[in-house]
């Protein structure tokens, strides 16, 4: 057994880490430092930049674009660029439908979009949810006609499509035989946002900001060369889709951020004459949340090191997504509490409160999604108890 | 990064698993807890000649050289079969002989453990120490040809039953001082040391130690005079290991246990498993059982990490997992068993209480959260400038 990574890994995690630091144009390292919210063009920028270097998308393969990365250097990559505050890219292109056509699309499919994906200049949404269609994904309403022509036509509603204002085109998921048993009347399209009949309108999240849009549909058409897999065949397509890049479901990288931040939030906070880091109660709490997650980051290890061998995930895998999202979340409780009556902010001058603490109260409440999205944390348990520990 | 097992570990792994299940189901130990010694010389002769006792000690004392992390893989299996004999504590006792001992005092007090001949155990804790071995009032003072020793020692770890004890005792300073703490190996029949036997929570036994003037010749002493704190805190952490590398055992098994009986067990006319809410406090379980398991891994490779800290920060991190993962483990077990549950007949209870005693040991959870708050890699590279 070996916890250490080799001399090329740790090579790498070098090159990586001396490379974003000389990647990262000012404003956004800037922005870096004190961990501040990138706004979508930034992180488009961000994706430029990292597309010129040829790592958008670490997870890719060569022939494709990708850097060609083992599982490990993977892992290496994404850890030092959230480590480095680096804007998050959009998942939805890169780690989500990119992928799915990588296994399942026809080389026009291929040609046509993976280029796109990988350079930013198309981006991505993700259409799965609807009004009455959450963690009951299948009972999803929204319907695909076929035409004479062949194509579909869509009617219906999606919502939390995240930042749809801003994407170019959506992956979604269709009924397209009412008639059938639930999950066998599905199927996977891809709609382009231009086309005639998509309206999508953002609102507001928690956090208050607007990353999440109700798109609507009406009688937009869909050409029959944008169904990916088989007709009827799309909930095999979600499923596949969902087993992409499991080990960077934890965002160890995230928390470990997020934990630092509270650190350094901590140590210029002063009570009773001293730092907040220096009194044992708080500095207590910091380290607790820390060994919670040094525990993931070694579930995690393990789950890649077994990856990297080309073994099936195994259970450890499944406890990822679960204790990630729930450690992110305390993270910024925490945050929050070292921040005292400034954690009370609200999007006030820049200056109102430190840099550092400006986006903590956005953020404390937007994480309250991550324990919902990617299905809920509810929807893990009852999938871990029937598969795993035979319950049900 | 490669936490595969060697054809040789899996051999180990089943061997060691096959043999417990055979030689040393749970029924053993609720039957040993009414012997004076609570665990077999006999099986503990077999364990030598299978090689388990000897796997991390060197081969000069007729070890096999291996690592802690194949010990920790023994100790797991162990675990999940609560098998009662002391291998942790011999090996917590090895530890600062092999530590500080000279050739010479490795192959007296290291072969016979190794060959299932004999059994160790480490005396360090006392009455006011809590988990610091600094904090020693236990007085060695010197005479002609060495030391005579004087104090009390508690919950001596198979103290009660074994052959050679490791001993911490003052040379000089004063207590809880880093420096002036010695190690001496005293036979059990020295005059003047009584062990009185005491029973344990888990079933176990150990020794409660009365030292009167107790002549200890001066090649019974560890390493240099006064300089053993170090590697007494190395012992602890190497315990701290082993009890998470068990500790993963019983949550494992503890698991296993529950879920059977949640798909077996009915109540309103069906399987106490449909329940949503008992399956997704199966599922909790579950996600702290497999976290433990990583951080045995984790403590187990760095049980014996040459770096301090590192050490340190990774064996914490695991005990504090162990401590809130494998207590929430073993008490939902019995919450999930029912009033089954809190019957002596069942099984639980006693993983239950094995949990606790190894949750004490080495350091509890604060101990372990403050002395990882402690560390100077907590608060390394924060980069908040003069503030």
């Amino acid at each position: 057994m070996d916890l250490s990574f080799s001399p090329e890994h740790l090579r790498f995690r070098e090159e990586v880490r001396e490379l974003i630091r000389a990647a990262l144009p000012p404003h956004l390292a800037e922005k870096a430092a004190v961990d501040g919210n990138f706004s979508h063009h930034e992180i488009m920028e961000w994706h430029a930049i990292l597309y010129r270097k040829g790592w958008a998308a670490p997870h890719w393969p060569a022939e494709l674009g990708g850097p060609g990365l083992d599982v490990t250097s993977r892992f290496i990559l994404s850890e030092e660029l959230e480590l480095a505050g680096a804007p998050t890219l959009s998942p939805f292109g890169i780690s989500m439908v990119g992928p799915l056509l990588v296994q399942f699309g026809t080389d026009a499919q291929k040609k046509r979009f993976l280029p796109k994906i990988l350079s930013g200049e198309e981006v991505w949404c993700q259409g799965y949810s609807e009004p009455n269609a959450g963690s009951d994904l299948a009972s999803l309403k929204t319907r695909a006609e076929v035409d004479g022509d062949g194509n579909f036509v869509v009617t219906g509603q999606k919502t939390w499509t995240t930042y749809a204002q801003y994407a170019d085109w959506m992956f979604m998921l269709v009924r397209t035989d009412p008639g059938a048993k639930k999950q066998a009347g599905i199927s996977f399209l891809l709609c382009d946002m231009k086309t005639p009949g998509v309206t999508a309108k953002p609102f507001l999240t928690t956090g208050g900001t607007p990353a999440f849009c109700e798109t609507f549909f009406d009688g937009a058409v869909v050409p029959r060369e944008n169904l990916v897999g088989p007709l009827h065949g799309g909930w095999t397509m979600a499923k596949a889709l969902l087993g992409h890049e499991r080990t960077l479901i934890a965002a160890v990288g995230l928390s470990a951020r997020a934990i630092r931040r509270a650190k350094r939030i901590a140590a210029t906070t002063v009570m009773d004459g001293r730092s907040l880091l220096d009194d044992p109660g708080f500095r207590a709490r910091i380290a607790r949340l820390e060994i919670k997650h040094r525990a993931l980051q070694m579930a995690n290890y393990r789950v890649i090191a077994g990856a990297q061998l080309g073994h099936a995930p195994g259970p450890e895998s499944s406890i990822l997504k679960i204790r990630g999202s729930e450690i992110l979340q305390q993270s910024l409780e925490l945050c929050m509490e070292i921040m005292g009556q400034n954690s009370l902010n609200w999007f006030n001058e820049p200056g109102t409160v430190p840099p550092m603490e400006e986006w903590v109260p956005s953020l404390f409440n937007y994480t309250r999604a991550t324990t919902i999205y990617g299905g809920s944390n509810e929807i893990q348990k009852n999938i871990i108890a029937k598969l795993i520990l035979g319950l049900g | 990064m490669n936490f595969d097992l060697t054809d040789e570990q899996r051999l180990l792994v089943d061997t060691v698993s096959s043999f417990v299940k055979k030689q040393s189901p749970v029924t053993r130990l609720r039957a040993l807890r009414e012997d004076p010694v609570g665990w077999s010389r006999d099986l503990w002769r077999q364990m030598g000649e299978f090689g388990w006792l000897g796997v991390s000690l060197p081969e000069s004392v007729g070890g096999l050289g291996g690592s802690f992390a194949d010990v920790a893989l023994i100790l797991e299996q162990l675990g999940a079969t609560l098998v009662p004999e002391p291998l942790l504590a011999a090996l917590v006792a090895a530890a600062p002989i092999l530590r500080l001992g000279t050739a010479e005092q490795q192959a007296r007090w290291l072969a016979p453990l190794a060959a299932g001949e004999q059994s160790l155990a480490l005396a360090w804790a006392e009455a006011q120490s809590r988990y610091d071995v600094a904090d020693v009032a236990t007085r060695a003072a010197q005479t002609g040809g060495g030391y005579r020793l004087d104090g009390a020692k508690r919950f001596v770890l198979n103290g009660h039953a074994a052959d050679v004890l490791v001993v911490s005792a003052r040379t000089s300073g004063a207590p809880r001082d880093h420096e002036g703490v010695s190690l001496f190996v005293l036979d059990r029949d020295t005059p003047g040391l009584t062990i009185t036997p005491v029973k344990t929570m888990d079933g176990h036994r150990a020794g409660m130690l009365a030292l009167t003037g107790v002549e200890v010749p001066a090649d019974r002493r560890l390493g240099a005079e006064g300089g053993a704190r170090a590697a007494l805190e190395e012992a602890m952490d190497l315990g701290a290991a082993a009890a998470c590398a068990e500790g993963a055992g019983i949550t494992r098994a503890v698991l296993a246990m529950t879920t059977e009986y949640l798909r077996t067990r009915e109540q309103f006319g069906v399987k106490i498993g449909s329940f949503q809410a008992l399956q997704h406090r199966a599922v909790d379980m579950f996600v702290e059982t497999e976290l433990c398991k990583s951080t045995a891994i984790l403590a187990a490779i760095r049980a014996a990490d040459p770096d301090e800290v590192e050490r340190m920060g990774a064996v914490s991190a695991a005990k504090v997992q162990l401590a809130v993962g494998g207590r929430y483990v073993t008490q939902q077990a019995i919450q999930l068993h029912g009033g089954i549950g809190v019957t002596d007949e069942h099984d639980v209870g006693l993983y239950f209480k094995r949990m606790h005693v190894l949750n004490t040991l080495f350091g509890d959870e604060e101990h372990h959260v403050a002395r990882y708050a402690r560390l100077p890699s907590f608060t390394a590279g924060l980069d908040v400038g003069a503030a």
